[in-house]
């Protein structure tokens, strides 16, 4: 492969990689907030393309613009599923590992059937966009505007978590519930709304990542479920919980996929992905960063 | 009588009334639901052995039922061996697979380990996908011939169906009220209760996992074998995608996980009712049936999270108490 | 170190990063006595603990169990050898009735139900659960779910049996009868090792107590020795100034 070639495949995949760390984080999140593993979590970003391509409609706005929107619908719509279904998800006696999952994906289900009773089954895109079909061209290297719009915010998106996690009273309510759900209610802070909060940040980062892809991606009622898939894949390599660990291992998958495409079949350009995730867990049962 | 030998009558009535069925009921759609019901709750009863009692969930159980079904497939439409002996080549081919598989695996604990399931789910189905000794994206097909026990075709007749998918679920029901009461049902029990404990008093932890593991696969084989039968095509997509990894899980955790009645609870809720809502709804694309169908396990999933048939044994120790 | 002891714990020390748990912890364990293992917190006895079970692994030393050396072996084949344990907060399987909790153990022993059933019966009345049969585990009141990690334990029929902290938290009523089941069980002929923090309770039950102290051991022998001791007192002093 020459060097403008290897160039090229290594920023497709780090700027799609980008992207998949952003579908990861907030399943991520609110995995280590409150063990759940959020099964709709595709659903959720295919929510969020639906929404953009809505307001597209309504407004006739550049999706650029609606991006920031979305992740606010988005993070209304987490917190109001946290609040209708997981919080009584939660309250199981029995078998709770089990009801969250099926819990979630009835949601999913759910989900798929809405966008498909309001929008029909039928593919849809956004045709004009400011970043439309421009590329930046970087010495030999071309990168279309729209995915590198997705890098950018998914690195700004990384870095209002940091400062949130760390920074921040919310940032630190959500790591002191992270670390002790019973304690935290002695001191005052209420785990319902940490929760509801934590479930809205986690869907408003999926919701930017979905935005972000209906700018250049077709959108249909099933679209979620490839991301999401890669997103568990994400999460478990980067460690369940750990913030730092879906950044890293999305940007990890994204170059595995781009260099995988280069030298097997499309179809099976997932499998290195999943062979990558079954290597590193059989060697490390935590993933790279969890600690669980 | 004891409770256990209660357990059996009540699935001698069960198989009566089943093998009654195709004498009273000709709608051949309706027997067609009737044979899936038996199917899934067969597959989900499977599935419990290492779902529901060891307490590992695996959501990739459509790897052993797309490997039965290929299995059977290729040895009757390549080698022309009946099914009746391919289905138990494919159960046993699964099973090693299974074994072979859990050997990595099962080192695995919580959400890894379900990931990891779906992800070798997924590259099986991959891998068929674009295998074109196996018939690659286009799948095989059984050809068609007259009417046969041998070769399990029936081209109108769907009692022979109803009856092998009766079979197929009492065989994987007496497995598991046999082992329920035997030492790898109390070991796998406490496994999944708490590994921890289960080690200390003496239990082989991995090994148990593993025959759950190889069991649960033998049998989830043998009913994709069965369905190869009874469908007479099949593809990657149509037996190895991962919404027949949750359809062999939901009739087990919708209706009492764990327990030996739950799974043929949850099929006999989950399978007509979604046949039914999809071929009145599901045909004008409006996603209607999906609502439903998703509403129906969340509210399932929340309001009875042990599952249906808690509801039938809560009333039942009301009324010993009354 | 005698032939008469069913377990030698020989140099044993334990060390994570750092930080070391266990220095050259040597004790002998006499066959039939109650050992108490008593200290501070962060004294040790946990982790000893662990290690004699089978649940941690020793950094140097070595341990033997009726004369076979057990120091590599597994927590499994540990118990198929004849040692049990009992986990301080109990880990009763919660899916299961409080007989069916102890046909696990009695499992271990052999591969029919039947007779892991009678095995079961029998601890259970020993324990005085025998009225609490069929009761699902996770009903019990804590008391009750210690005696059924007890019974659980002693239906895997152990050569040596270890307490953790089986009489914490207990009502002066609820120890009377902790002490008594203990006292049946070495009746039984099972050897004990008891890891205590109560001592008014602990002292007067047990033959031997061997007080550990920044993961050493301080002291070896009778109670009313031990008690007296200068050195044990002074590792305690600063304990009970600070203790309630």
């Amino acid at each position: 492969m020459t060097l403008p070639a290897l160039l090229q495949v290594l920023a497709s995949g780090l700027l799609m990689g980008l992207l998949y760390a952003l579908i990861a984080v907030g399943l991520s999140l609110i995995f280590g907030l409150m063990d759940v593993v959020n099964f709709a979590h595709g659903e959720f970003l295919m929510t969020a393309m639906y929404v953009v391509f809505g307001l597209w409609l309504v407004t006739a706005l550049d999706p650029v613009l609606l991006v920031p929107v979305t992740a606010a619908v988005l993070f209304a719509a987490g917190a109001f599923v946290y609040l209708a279904v997981i919080r009584f998800a939660m309250r199981a006696k029995a078998n709770i590992g089990m009801v969250q999952i099926f819990a979630t994906f009835g949601l999913a289900i759910l989900i798929q059937g809405l966008a498909q009773f309001l929008f029909s089954p039928d593919y849809r895109s956004i045709p004009t966009s400011w970043l439309g079909n421009r590329t930046l061209a970087i010495g030999d290297v071309f990168l279309p505007l729209p995915q590198v719009f997705g890098g950018l915010i998914s690195l700004l998106a990384f870095a209002g978590l940091y400062l949130l996690m760390n920074r921040t009273d919310l940032g630190k309510a959500l790591e002191a519930t992270r670390e002790d759900q019973g304690a935290v209610a002695l001191v005052g802070i209420d785990r319902n709304k940490v929760f509801a909060l934590g479930w809205g940040l986690g869907s408003a980062l999926v919701g930017l990542a979905g935005a972000v892809l209906a700018i250049f991606y077709y959108i249909h009622p099933q679209v979620g479920g490839p991301f999401a898939l890669i997103a568990y894949v994400v999460v478990a390599l980067g460690g369940f919980g750990s913030v730092f660990g879906a950044l890293a291992a999305g940007l990890i998958v994204g170059l595995v996929e781009a260099f995988a495409a280069t030298l097997l079949p499309p179809a099976m350009k997932s499998i290195a992905v999943y062979l990558l995730y079954l290597g590193v867990v059989f060697l490390r049962p935590r993933g790279l960063f969890g600690r669980l | 009588m004891s409770n256990r030998k209660k357990q059996l009558l009540i699935l001698a009535a069960i198989a009566v009334i089943a093998g009654l069925l195709p004498e009273l009921v000709t709608d051949v759609y309706l027997l067609n639901v009737v044979v899936l019901t038996l199917m899934f709750a067969a597959l989900a009863q499977s599935w419990n052995i290492l779902g529901g009692y060891c307490g590992q969930i695996s959501l990739g159980h459509a790897l052993y039922f797309g490997t039965g079904a290929y299995v059977t497939s290729i040895m009757f439409t390549t080698f022309g061996v009946s099914p009746w002996v391919g289905v138990f080549a494919g159960g046993i081919f699964s099973a090693a697979l299974a074994l072979a598989l859990g050997y990595p695996c099962f080192r695995l604990k919580g959400h890894y380990f379900s990931i990891a399931t779906i992800v070798i789910a997924e590259i099986g189905l991959l891998l068929v996908h674009n295998w074109d000794a196996v018939g690659g994206a286009l799948g095989i097909t059984w050809p068609i011939g007259q009417d046969s026990w041998w070769t399990l075709q029936f081209a109108r007749d769907k009692a022979p169906y109803v009856y092998l998918a009766l079979g197929l679920f009492i065989a994987t029901w007496l497995s598991t009220y046999w082992i329920e009461d035997s030492r790898w049902g109390f070991w796998w029990r406490a496994i999944k209760d708490s590994p921890e404990a289960a080690e200390s008093l003496g239990v082989e932890v991995f090994r148990s996992k593993m025959a759950a593991a190889a069991l649960s696969a033998f049998f989830t084989a043998i009913g994709g074998g069965f369905y190869a039968a009874f469908v007479s095509y099949i593809d990657p997509e149509s037996v190895m995608s991962f919404r027949f990894s949750l359809l062999f899980a939901l009739p087990a955790v919708l209706g009492g996980i764990g327990t030996l009645w739950g799974p043929l609870v949850g099929a006999l809720i989950l399978i007509p009712f979604t046949e039914i809502t999809r071929s009145y709804m599901g045909g004008f694309g409006n996603g209607l049936d999906l609502i439903i169908y998703g509403a129906l396990i969340i509210v399932i999933s929340l309001v009875k999270p042990e599952g249906i048939l808690s509801l039938f044994r809560d009333r039942a120790k009301r009324g010993a108490r009354s | 170190m005698s032939c008469d002891n069913i377990l030698e714990i020989r140099n044993v020390t334990k060390r994570f990063g750092g930080l070391t748990a266990n220095a050259d912890v040597t004790i002998g364990v006499k066959r039939g006595e109650i050992l108490g293992l008593i200290g501070p917190n962060g004294a040790g006895k946990s982790t000893l603990f662990s290690m004699i079970a089978g649940a941690l692994p020793a950094t140097s030393g070595s341990l033997s169990f009726a004369g076979i050396d057990i120091t590599a072996k597994p927590g499994t084949l540990r118990c198929k050898l004849g040692i049990a344990r009992t986990f301080q907060v109990p880990r009763s399987f919660d899916s299961m009735t409080v007989l069916e909790n102890v046909m696990v153990g009695g499992f271990m022993r052999t591969p029919s139900s039947q007779a892991a059933r009678r095995a079961a019966e029998e601890m259970l009345d020993f324990v005085g659960l025998g009225g609490r049969a069929d009761i699902p585990a996770i009903e019990l009141t804590p008391p009750e779910k210690r005696r059924l990690e007890m019974a659980r334990a002693l239906a895997t029929g152990p050569k040596l049996i270890l307490l953790d902290e089986v009489m914490a938290g207990l009502t002066p009523s609820e120890a009377k009868a902790g002490v008594e089941l203990v006292r049946k069980v070495r009746d039984l002929g099972v050897t004990i090792i008891m890891v205590e923090h109560v001592m008014e309770i602990v002292m007067p039950l047990v033959d031997r107590a061997v007080v550990l102290h920044l993961g050493r051991v301080l002291a070896d022998g009778k109670p009313a020795e031990v008690v007296r001791d200068d050195r044990v007192i002074s590792a305690y002093l600063g304990e009970r100034h600070r203790a309630t």
